[in-house]
């Protein structure tokens, strides 16, 4: 196919109250590319790709289709022109089979005739490489195969522009590489592709052309082709974020978080039943678990800081056992906790950052025979946004006033600065900022030297290999063998999310490192 | 173009200014309905909030009221402020007032002052007796409160007609449903043999400072707090939200109970069927007209009890029904919630752009 020119934005501008969130974006996708669209969260991609898709009306700009100006007055009309779009959250039905989801959204005469339209999802999932069974239903699949649902009913109408936002994020390494190679084929028969991320080295392998975005505005064009990720870093953060670090790996000492045989039914149906679950975390170590979410990483969270009791098992910290103990018991005994929500589960977003100050470090000598020591919360609260370069008004601003980076900023300082002996962190970096992940990992790991037991569940492998000691993965409630993080290559790692290892040994004799 | 937009964050002065402009708006309609009555607007509106506090009389008046609606918003806004929406103050009320009468009548003959603590004692258990139904089938079956409270109001009023018709009915009152007229000593002190106006708005201020305070300095009202903001990060933080359940509903039900329990031993001086005008549901009104401020609270509650009066005083002067109280009632919380509405939201002009016509309905 000749590359011809196939969407172009010109000065596209859209803004929102408080902030701008494209501003005059320039793009040009020709056809058979794969475009990367990059940038941190609140970059502005999602909002560029919903003002494509038609969710969004731009406030000023022009978009051109096939060299003509269109406005798409949604997503209908979006998808008529050729357009598709794969959204982070699947829009499927869970109770309903493959084929009657992609029927749900095609026009009527095409989703009449059932057996047809079954036939043809096998024809084009199998030609691109992503076999489906249409009968299947929705929540059997895993989520790697609800995305191939999303991609084939794409597929299925005549597509010229299919655009993916971060759809690697929730797929196991391996399923990435097939992803990619279905994605190859597709620009091969002459389909653009525009591809969001923010994970550079997926970029560089995938992408021949793409447009850098940084708060609304373009920073750069280039051929990932030619181009380090290092220099497209750069163009994502600016000039003056250092990019990444090497950390020291550290050697535990004794076990500091003893937890054997941890059995959970969760009430939630679609919660992951844990099941003779064995964890060993050191004192100075950080243990990462990695895995694909939905494994069972919320329910083990859960367990952990005392949210959800389980079923049997034992859970000891420092030889004590606390797992008949209530979170505000575990924290009086050196538990600290950073959940993956941060507004609304780690900080109330109506409050003020004195008063999250207060939620879960009220045993820190903030409170005296019940009533609250104010001019100490607030002095507490002051010293975390000083430490932890916490970006606010100041300490009376509400929670939800600050940006993901830097609430989770705060967080982490609250629970650090309580000088925990055991911290569990959920997805420390998940949304952060490169500036706010660097500070939050240098803090982790000056945690860990001080002596603390940390156990870090991530989706990030990037993160989980720079900064934990251990390394292991969580499958359907189960848990990989935990190695020492430099004797685990990331395609071993790759299998331990995929589920693929023998049953776990509670008792694994210690690893001596690599 | 006349778009509703959602403010980047809640507008703190919209926040104040909703009940001003509710209280505006309610008078506006007022004055419209007592056009259509067939009485001067201004006349009506003065006759109704005006006149009723141009006497010193008037003012002690308004205290005698003003004491059960602080009493009970002040418990509601523990409930309220833990998301707990207690609905039946109400009930919390009558029981008050119907158990302090069961004990006012065993001392018919005291002569003694101390025989008020063991009344005034045995209404406030009451009131939060029958709060810790509701917060027991709360925390035992996680029954809604909403229904379990408006029931039990119902089950209170039944108890307390039955009582009046019944037991408690004086045997020399000529079959009237009411009880006895209480002893002197055990009626509530008044502050001047001219006014009816007695103690019970002094138990109203306290329990409104001390509840000020426990909110916004003791640990159990910021677990409250928190609890009402955001149930999982008062999980999070391991509160126990069946305990704070139950202390928020017992603590509103013990105010409720006293504030019935004086009524009995105040103003009416023995129990009647009319014991309450409707206290405990024109408190939910205070408490949100208030934002639950506590000195909010206090001017909501004024607000509220000159609504009573103003209903009595259009009565009397201008022969229209007592129920337009309600009527007032009902708009101030209407319009309430309505301009509540513009501190999340505001109205916005905007040019609609030619060629987006179709696309601005789905933005």
């Amino acid at each position: 196919m000749s590359s011809s020119e196939r969407l172009h934005l010109q000065g596209i501008t859209k803004a929102y109250p408080g902030c701008i969130a494209n501003d005059a974006v320039e793009l040009r996708v020709n056809s058979g590319e794969i475009h990367a669209l990059l940038g941190e969260n609140g970059a502005g991609k999602s909002t560029l790709m919903k003002i494509i898709y038609g969710v969004i009306a731009p406030d000023a700009g022009q978009l051109l289709w096939h060299g003509q100006p269109q406005v798409i007055s949604g997503p209908s009309h979006a998808r008529q022109l050729g357009i598709g779009m794969v959204f982070q959250h699947f829009s499927l039905f869970e109770t309903l089979t493959v084929a009657e989801n992609i029927a749900l959204g095609l026009p009527a005469d095409q989703a009449k005739d059932m057996a047809a339209l079954e036939a043809r999802i096998r024809e084009v999932s199998e030609h691109y490489g992503m076999a489906l069974d249409p009968k299947r239903l929705v929540y059997t699949l895993s989520v790697g195969e609800q995305q191939r649902v999303e991609i084939v009913r794409c597929l299925l109408q005549d597509i010229e522009l299919l655009i993916l936002d971060e759809p690697t994020s929730v797929l196991t390494p391996q399923e990435v590489q097939q992803l990619f190679r279905t994605l190859k084929t597709l620009a091969s028969e002459g389909c653009s592709i525009l591809f969001i991320s923010h994970k550079l080295d997926e970029v560089v392998e995938l992408c021949n052309a793409a447009t850098v975005l940084r708060h609304g505005q373009v920073t750069g064009h280039c051929n990932p082709q030619h181009t380090t990720s290092g220099e497209l870093a750069r163009m994502m953060v600016g000039d003056d974020t250092p990019l990444s670090e090497n950390y020291s790996k550290a050697q535990g000492t004794r076990v500091a978080l003893d937890a054997k045989d941890l059995c959970y039914q969760p009430e939630d149906p679609f919660g992951v039943r844990l099941e003779q679950l064995a964890l060993q975390v050191k004192a100075g170590e950080i243990l990462g678990i990695a895995g694909v979410a939905g494994n069972g990483q919320d329910e083990l969270m859960g367990l952990l800081s005392g949210e959800e009791r389980q079923d049997s098992g034992s859970i000891q910290l420092n030889g004590t056992a606390i797992e008949h103990l209530s979170p505000d018991q575990r924290r009086q005994l050196g538990f600290a906790f950073v959940p993956e929500e941060r507004l609304g589960r780690g900080a109330v977003p109506d409050m003020s950052l004195v008063d999250n100050a207060l939620l879960s470090a009220s045993h820190t000598g903030l409170k005296r025979k019940g009533w609250i020591r104010y001019p100490a919360v607030r002095q507490f609260a002051r010293h975390i946004i000083d430490r932890y370069n916490v970006k606010c008004a100041d300490e009376d601003a509400q929670a939800k006033s600050l940006s993901g980076g830097n609430l989770q900023k705060f967080i982490i300082g609250r629970e650090i600065e309580q000088q925990p002996k055991f911290l569990v962190c959920s997805h420390p970096t998940w949304g952060v900022d490169i500036g706010a992940a660097i500070l939050i990992r240098h803090s982790l790991i000056h945690l860990r030297d001080q002596g603390a037991a940390i156990l870090v569940i991530s989706e990030d492998i990037d993160e989980l290999y720079q900064i934990s000691d251990r390394i292991g993965a969580i499958c359907d409630g189960r848990l990989s063998p935990i190695a020492p993080t430099q004797s685990v290559s990331i395609e071993q790692l790759g299998q331990w999310m995929a589920g693929q290892f023998s049953d776990p040994q509670p008792q694994q004799p210690e690893v001596s490192h690599a | 173009m006349l778009k509703l937009e959602k403010r980047p964050s809640d507008s703190r002065l919209m926040a104040y200014l909703s009940p001003l402009i509710a209280i505006l708006l309610t008078l506006l309609c007022g004055g419209i309905l007592f056009v259509f009555l067939g009485h001067d607007p201004f006349a009506a509106l003065h006759t109704f909030f005006i006149a009723p506090l141009t006497s010193v009389y008037g003012w002690t008046e308004l205290g005698i009221k003003v004491a059960p609606l602080l009493l009970c918003a002040m418990g509601l806004t523990l409930c309220f402020r833990a998301k707990i929406w207690n609905i039946g103050a109400e009930g919390q009320f009558i029981m008050g007032a119907l158990g302090g009468s069961i004990a006012a009548l065993q001392f018919l003959d005291a002569d003694s002052r101390w025989a008020l603590v063991p009344i005034l004692l045995a209404g406030t258990l009451s009131g939060l007796g029958w709060a810790a139904l509701a917060a027991w089938l709360k925390t035992r079956f996680n029954a809604n409160e909403i229904l379990t409270t408006i029931m039990l109001n119902y089950v209170a009023l039944n108890a307390l007609l039955y009582g009046v018709h019944g037991p408690l009915k004086d045997p020399e009152g000529f079959n009237f449903p009411e009880s006895a007229l209480f002893a002197d000593a055990t009626l509530l002190p008044v502050f001047s043999d001219d006014y009816r106006l007695n103690i019970s708005i002094l138990f109203a201020l306290l329990a409104m400072v001390a509840i000020w305070t426990l909110m916004a300095r003791s640990w159990v009202g910021y677990q409250i707090r928190v609890l009402g903001e955001d149930a999982k990060a008062a999980r999070y933080a391991g509160f126990k939200d069946k305990q704070l359940t139950w202390f928020a509903l017992l603590a509103c039900g013990a105010l409720a109970g006293l504030a019935g329990v004086s009524e009995v031993t105040g103003p009416l001086g023995q129990l009647v069927p009319q014991v309450s005008p409707g206290y405990g549901y024109a408190a939910i009104i205070v408490v949100f007209l208030g934002r639950m401020q506590p000195l909010g609270i206090l001017f909501a509650s004024m607000l509220l009890a000159l609504t009573y009066m103003g209903g009595e005083m259009v009565q009397m002067e201008m022969t229209l029904p007592k129920s337009l109280t309600g009527l007032f009632q009902g708009m101030l919380l209407f319009f309430l919630l309505a301009t509540d509405f513009l501190i999340a939201y505001r109205l916005v002009w905007r040019r609609q752009p030619a060629s987006h016509s179709t696309t601005a309905s789905q933005a």
